[in-house]
């Protein structure tokens, strides 16, 4: 790993807007050109700040999707129908547009190749953006065909959504898996499973945890992302079933399933 | 959902929403805490001073509010920051923390 540059304060900043990509029906990546963007962590976050013409401002806070390795930064945001912010990202934002933001933020919930795996990663909906940002990151940064450094890294992921369709970035998952034997993807469906569906269909529960996830002996690194009751019965379980609590990172969304 | 903790049910908000579902991690306080310290806090481990518990500040408790964040001990429910925006100044309340110990790489 390279050394990282110093520390500096974290500024606002203008960006603009590449493309806006469909994932969802409800959810859209922004791909954007960060003039000066200083890198980051697959797991980090930025701020957006939006500001009315009367001077109110909004900010939330979105995961970023991107690989720190891929040129653009990509963020992917779910529209909350009674959002202040969401909204205008999904439905108004152009490209070409201009986007203020500040970041990268944090430096807990974050993952990089050399922290090693194990990697289990849970995600509930949005949730999944954070961790799609490590999925990229290792499949980038680890040479497409080298089996060995891949099968020191096995990757689990388990992945609830309410329907097949609300499933963020399942083409590319499902790409990724068929090229890479050391990548699981385990799908649950909630609400809605298609015809013909045999996958789990069902929230996430102990059974679950227990059948997908790395055994606790092999201390595997643990990341868990969506709303808050998810994260905490999925984070919860997971140390019953005796994984270490300082390897169960986890990031919470609140209570509607977006950021905060 | 609705299976919350005794101690936390107590703190409920208006309606009938329990007050667990808007908990978020300490991660999501990085940003306002970023306006005071250059280096990133969350990263760092605080030690609470109501029960002497040590853990990553990224894994506490926030929750968040239209001013600020309230950052409270998993362990003890202990408030160990707060941290409140005004328009012209960033105030930092952090007597609920014995020590706070950061990375030196940084």
């Amino acid at each position: 790993m390279t050394a990282r540059a110093p520390a500096t304060r974290i500024e606002w900043r203008l960006t603009t807007v590449v493309d806006v990509v469909p994932e969802t029906p409800s959810t859209r990546t922004l791909r954007l050109e960060v003039p000066g963007w200083p890198g980051h962590r697959a797991g980090q976050h930025v701020d957006v700040r939006l500001t009315a013409e009367d001077g109110y401002q909004a900010e939330r806070s979105y995961s970023i999707a991107s690989a720190p390795e891929d040129d653009k930064l990509a963020l992917t945001v779910e529209r909350l129908d009674d959002g202040e912010v969401s909204p205008y990202l999904t439905e108004e934002l152009r490209a070409g547009d201009k986007l203020e933001l500040r970041g990268p933020i944090g430096g807990y919930f974050v993952w990089d190749v050399p922290t090693g795996g194990p990697l289990f990663l849970v995600a509930g909906g949005s949730g999944i953006v954070p961790l799609m940002a490590m999925i990229r990151h290792r499949n980038s940064s680890l040479a497409a065909g080298d089996r060995e450094a891949r099968k020191k890294l096995p990757t689990r992921l388990l992945y609830s959504s309410r329907g097949w369709d609300e499933v963020i970035y399942r083409a590319e998952l499902a790409a990724l898996v068929d090229k890479d034997p050391t990548l699981e993807v385990v799908h649950t469906l909630t609400r809605n499973p298609p015809d013909g569906w045999t996958g789990f269909h069902r929230r996430i529960d102990r059974g679950m945890l227990d059948q997908v996830a790395w055994p606790a002996s092999d201390t595997p690194r643990v990341f868990v992302c969506g709303p808050t009751p998810l994260v905490e019965a999925v984070a919860g379980t997971l140390v019953d079933l005796g994984h270490q609590p300082a390897l169960v990172k986890t990031e919470r969304f609140g209570p509607t399933g977006g950021p905060t | 959902m609705k299976k919350a903790t005794n101690q936390s049910r107590k703190r409920s908000v208006a309606g009938d929403r329990p007050v667990d579902s808007l908990r978020l991690d300490g991660n999501a306080a990085a940003g306002m805490l970023s306006e005071i310290f250059v280096p990133d806090l969350t990263a760092g481990r605080a030690k609470c001073a109501g029960c002497g518990t040590t853990r990553s500040i990224g894994a506490l408790h926030v929750y968040s509010h239209g001013m600020g964040m309230v950052v409270r001990c998993p362990a003890c429910d202990g408030v160990v920051l707060r941290v409140a925006r005004t328009p012209t100044r960033v105030w930092l309340d952090a007597r609920g923390a014995i020590s706070i110990v950061i990375s030196g790489e940084n």
